[in-house]
């Protein structure tokens, strides 16, 4: 293992096909027309000094040192701005050229510390690797002069000179050490598309400025890193780095964040990360990251973590440590005990899509060989179920369609019900340099998210809908492209089902459906619904992104189904820059998914009532396999309530906070007699459990993860469990308890397994993905380095089908006593429940959970900024803070779930999606009024996580 | 020469809608603003930056670039002594140190009244006449310490 260090061609790929050859210092290149002298040299093996390029931003050509010779030609252009010619021939070192650069470097260096043995950048420094390249020797200007590097000249107070900003918690800004190459801004801009950096002033006065000369902490920076990542010096370094010092090893590995699946250097000093850094050949994240992913690892190592597996009798007891052995053997002897009094079907679990690929897979296969049953089910199943469903439905898999690389060749963007910029940010800032190329934006959200308007972003049109009419959006957008004759004729006649495509289309086109007629239910002007559908039927490649916003309704299947209509209709699949693109909340949604979380489906979505895949996996596993479905999340719990389901294994998922009307999950829970749960810490969900086994992050076990676009990428382990076990060995040493002589010794095992038994997973192997980095599913003969683009030509079910999708108004509707809509979301810095982001310095961005309200209706009930306010549902209520703005629309109020003390899950209620019981998230009837602080329930509630959280031996040390 | 009606939003949301027609309408509404407000704000580059719809620090960037454009107001009149090469040889930098000293202020700096600031410029294009200088938007050449102490005098008048 070494330090990874990846190759800086200073500037971008060109993506030309056309082909130019040229010589460089007597070597013949040949390189993309477009290519610069810099990158054409780099690619040759020849390395022409430089400091304000890097590959990730455009060339700039200021800092003078790249300066090269072409034969022919007068003066020393700089090559990073130079494009290659054919035929010319460039010299990189000469006397003329050294001299200059030694001379450029003269001038750096008579304005910058020299404290390189005491400086965090100290190894890994491009102003010193230049010193050192171009031989310089001495600074014949000294260091008495006007500069920014000291405090005092001569005992005078040196007005050019800065403190150090260390206000963000992750990194510092020392401005004494810049160079002023504009690397930082220009990632800022290009890379990450905040463009929250500037340089303020001109010539010696130009500085890094944070907005307006702000903190970086208050300034517009959203902390992604892309400008610590671009800084060649030690002005912007990560506080671990000056903490702890250099790395010395890295692996690559996966984020275990959201769905975008980025990969990481992280760069470890033994076995403590030194810093993440995302990987330049990563195909979800081209060397970018987000906050989260690049930040918030802290976690790992939080007081918090639990590391000793605990076990008690009942839940009103304080936890009591225990052995590996005790606590498996308890937990092994109670399933048995439940089983053999209740049945067969009185214990379940539920998966995790925090988890690995490898790791849901052996709990499913715990619960269909070794409980007996299919009682398994998954987090997905409260966000993106319906996608699974419905594209299933239309195209015949259950995933997104593209690869992100997709959006490139975008000309239309449709978001529906996603926020990239805060839940997707890699992927948010893709979107973004699309759409400052020129791409148009259609965004039907209720709420006034960033992409309707940001810096350099402007929707073309906001569709601003009611909560909860998706549906009839989706329906009245089909209207206008049915009726104004915008169908894709040829494709549909091609691709899909005719006689489902008439019906549809006659039912679309009836005047019900029209704009005019749906605009009072949508609350959207007709014009704009009909503008906004011309231009996705119109307006070249037009891709639909959405997120949980389009899932999470009582009509959720049904919408994912109407946005598949629209996308078939337009001919709008089987390319780049086209397609169906669900943005998945987790990162292994899609790979917890893949591998037979749901209680019907095998791995591979294979059916259950199939005899033939049950055969493979009955044969495989030696054990029978119950052909009836098993029950989902919500049947277990009401299930429980009944007295009937008594056992539940919960992996790596706070069901209690994540999941609705948490009076209804805690009840059911309650009720059993056994709850196991295998977590980082003592979760909400684990008030509830009798057994608490110990679970590892992602930096401490190998495995797989899928992100969004079905990839699937390597977790490598770079430090050593701190429980002691990966979640996979855990499973197992349970299996084997209950008698199932696993004997898996490494996830390799595991993934080979699964590509034994799933047809699309065939050709997966951890030898595949160490070698090619990541593939796409389906990867199997048909595809053997996988499908970034389905359905290139056809369908995978064979004919696309189109569905009606009636409108049905949910049953969840305001009226006086409840007369706002709740729709819930997540921020930028958390992420999900916040188990783990709450346990790390994002928490400074977002320390609780706050309801935001539109001006007109806070000032109706006497709601001013900073209120507490009480949020009343007709299943529960809580309180917190309100912010008014203009963000949400009258009539809808708006807040996030990353906090347990908050509860927004007690307002929630029941509904859920009439295919898959995905719960309706984002519709709430509520009304709001001011309060003076916590309700009744959270208060019982903090005094129920103090005792529940009880560990007797630390009380016994207490005492 | 700068106008100097105090700085509102509302009038600030005016001055820029007036101008969002232009292509690249930045630059002459922050002269618009120099010409109203007699300097630009924070407040007024906040506003313009949502406007444009760009980020308040690119906004910034822009403003800090021309030194003609200032956060703080200047006094009523603004004196721009030129200390480029020729003027420097017409002995310019000993005259506006000795100048300044006598005012009690460095460059860039306004007199305590607000009648004056002082501010260096590099060239104005008056060699022939050096050293030079500029009092609001009137040339006056080959200056001495007496028509500088006239300068002061009449603009404290």
């Amino acid at each position: 293992m070494t330090l990874i260090k990846e190759i800086d061609f200073g500037t971008p790929e060109s993506k030309s096909e056309k082909m130019i050859t040229l010589t460089i210092d007597g070597k013949t290149v040949t390189v993309p027309e477009g290519t610069s002298i810099m990158r054409a040299a780099m690619e040759a093996g020849t390395e022409i000094p430089k400091l304000c390029a890097t590959d990730s931003v455009k060339a700039f050509g200021s800092c003078r040192l790249c300066v090269i010779e072409v034969e022919g030609r007068n003066g020393t252009p700089a090559s990073c701005t130079t494009p290659v010619a054919p035929g010319i021939s460039v010299k990189t070192q000469t006397p003329r050229l050294a001299a200059i650069r030694r001379g450029v470097m003269e001038l750096y260096i008579s304005d910058h510390p020299l404290d390189c043995l005491t400086c965090a950048a100290n190894g890994d420094c491009e102003l010193q690797d230049m010193a050192g390249a171009v031989g310089l020797r001495d600074v014949r200007y000294g260091y008495d002069g006007a500069n920014h590097v000291f405090a005092r000249n001569s005992g005078e107070i040196n007005f050019d000179w800065k403190p150090k900003d260390e206000s963000n918690p992750y990194f510092a800004y020392d401005p004494s050490k810049c160079i002023v190459c504009n690397r930082c801004v220009r990632a800022c801009e290009e890379v990450q598309g905040t463009f929250a950096l500037t340089i303020s002033g001109r010539g010696f006065d130009s500085r890094v400025s944070p907005g307006m000369d702000e903190a970086f902490f208050e300034s517009e920076c959203v902390s992604c890193g892309a400008c610590v990542q671009a800084c060649p010096t030690a002005t912007l370094t990560e506080k671990s780095v000056i903490e702890i010092g250099q790395p010395e090893h890295s692996e690559i590995t996966t984020c275990a964040y959201c769905g975008v699946g980025c990969t990481f250097k992280a760069e470890m000093r033994g076995e403590e990360v030194v810093r993440m850094v995302p990987w330049k050949d990563g195909k979800a994240n081209h060397g970018h990251s987000c906050i989260k992913g690049r930040f918030a690892y802290g976690y790992a190592h939080h007081g918090d973590r639990i590391l000793n597996p605990m076990v008690r009798e009942s839940i009103h007891e304080p936890w009591r440590e225990v052995s590996w052995d005790e606590a498996l053997t308890f937990a092994a002897d109670r399933l048995k005990a439940i089983q053999a009094k209740y049945g067969k079907n009185s214990v379940g679990a539920i998966t995790s899509s925090r988890c690995s690929n490898e790791e849901t897979y052996l709990v499913q296969k715990l619960v269909r060989a070794g409980f007996g049953n299919n009682n398994v089910d998954t987090c997905a199943r409260v966000c993106h179920s319906p996608t699974g469903y419905g594209l299933n439905q239309a195209f015949g898999t259950s995933a997104g369609t593209q690869d992100f690389d997709s959006v490139d060749d975008s000309d239309v963007i449709l978001v529906i019900g996603a926020n990239p910029t805060d839940a997707h940010p890699v992927f948010g800032s893709r979107m973004k340099k699309r759409l400052r190329e020129g791409a148009k934006l259609i965004v039907v959200d209720p709420r006034r998210i960033d992409l309707v308007r940001s810096p350099h972003v402007e929707a073309d049109y906001h569709l601003p809908l009611k909560p909860g009419t998706n549906v009839a959006m989706v329906t009245a957008l089909a209207h206008v492209i049915v009726k104004e004759g915008l169908v894709n004729e040829a494709f549909v006649r091609e691709r899909c089902d005719q006689d489902e495509f008439r019906d549809w289309a006659d039912f679309v086109a009836q005047d019900r459906n029209s704009p005019e007629a749906l605009e009072s239910v949508l609350g959207v002007p007709a014009a704009d619904i009909r503008a906004a559908a011309r231009l996705y039927a119109t307006g070249g490649n037009a891709a639909i992104y959405y997120g949980l916003g389009v899932t999470e309704h009582a009509q959720g299947s049904t919408a994912v189904m109407g946005i598949a209509n629209l996308a078939m209709a337009t001919g709008n699949l089987g390319r780049r820059g086209v397609g169906v693109n669900p943005l998945r909340g987790q990162n292994n949604v899609q790979g917890s998914c893949d591998m037979g979380s749901f209680p019907h489906e095998l791995p591979g979505y294979q059916h259950i009532s199939g005899e033939k895949a049950r055969e493979v996996f009955e044969k495989d596993w030696g054990v029978k396999i119950d052909s009836e479905p098993g029950l989902r999340i919500p049947n277990m719990f009401d299930s429980a309530i009944e007295g009937l389901f008594k056992g539940l294994y919960v992996q790596g998922e706070d069901i209690l906070q994540s999941d609705p009307d948490t009076r209804h999950v805690s009840a059911a829970l309650a009720n059993m007699e056994l709850v196991i749960v295998q977590d980082l810490f003592l979760v909400e969900t684990a008030h509830y459990a009798h057994v608490f086994l110990p679970g590892c992050s992602f930096l401490e076990k190998d495995g797989t993860f899928t992100n969004a676009e079905r990839r699937i990428q390597r977790i490598r382990k770079v430090m050593s469990p701190k429980n002691g076990y990966g979640d996979w060995e855990i499973t197992q040493l349970l299996a084997n308890k209950l008698g199932m002589n696993w004997s898996y010794v490494n996830p390799s095992e595991i993934m080979d397994e699964i590509a034994r038994l799933t047809p699309s997973f065939a050709g997966v192997s951890y030898e595949k993905l160490d070698r090619d980095g990541s593939v796409q599913w389906p990867c199997n003969d048909d595809a053997p380095d996988g499908m970034p683009i389905m359905h290139i030509n056809g369908f995978a079910r064979g004919k696309g089908k189109f569905v009606i999708t009636e409108y049905v108004a949910t049953d969840e509707k305001v009226g006086p006593r409840f007369p706002l809509l709740l729709t819930t979301g997540r921020i930028l810095s958390q992420y999900n429940v916040g188990a783990q982001t709450r346990r790390t310095e994002n928490s400074r961005w977002h320390e609780e959970d706050v309801l935001e309200i539109h001006p007109h209706d806070a000032e109706e009930r006497g709601v001013r900024d900073g209120d507490w306010v009480k949020v009343q549902s007709r299943a529960g209520e809580t309180t917190l803070k309100a912010v008014v703005t203009e963000r949400v629309a009258t009539g809808v109020v708006y807040t996030t779930f990353h906090h347990p003390m908050t509860q927004a899950n007690v307002v929630t209620t029941d509904n859920s999606d009439w295919a898959t019981n995905c719960p309706e998230y984002k519709v709430t009837a509520v009304q709001i009024s001011v309060s003076n602080g916590p309700t009744e329930w959270q208060e019982k509630y903090r005094e129920l996580s103090e005792s529940a959280r009880r560990i007797a031996t630390v009380i016994d040390a207490a005492e | 020469m700068a106008g100097a009606a105090p700085y509102n939003d509302e009038r600030a949301r005016e001055i820029i809608k007036s101008h969002l027609g232009l292509e690249g309408p930045a630059l002459p509404i922050l002269h618009a603003f120099m010409e109203e407000f007699g300097h630009v704000p924070d407040a007024a580059v906040k506003e313009m930056a949502e406007a444009l719809n760009v980020s308040r620090a690119e906004m910034h960037g822009v403003v800090t670039f021309y030194h003609d454009f200032h956060r703080e107001p200047h006094g009523r009149h603004t004196l721009k002594i030129c200390r480029a090469e020729s003027c420097q040889s017409m002995g310019v930098e000993k005259l506006a140190n000795d100048f300044l000293a006598k005012l009690k202020l460095k460059w860039g700096e306004t007199t305590p009244d607000g009648a004056l600031t002082v501010e260096a410029a590099y060239c104005l294009g008056l060699c022939a006449h050096s050293p030079s200088a500029l009092i609001d938007d009137e040339p006056v050449g080959c200056i001495d310490m007496e028509t500088l102490d006239g300068i002061v005098a009449e603009a404290k008048s």
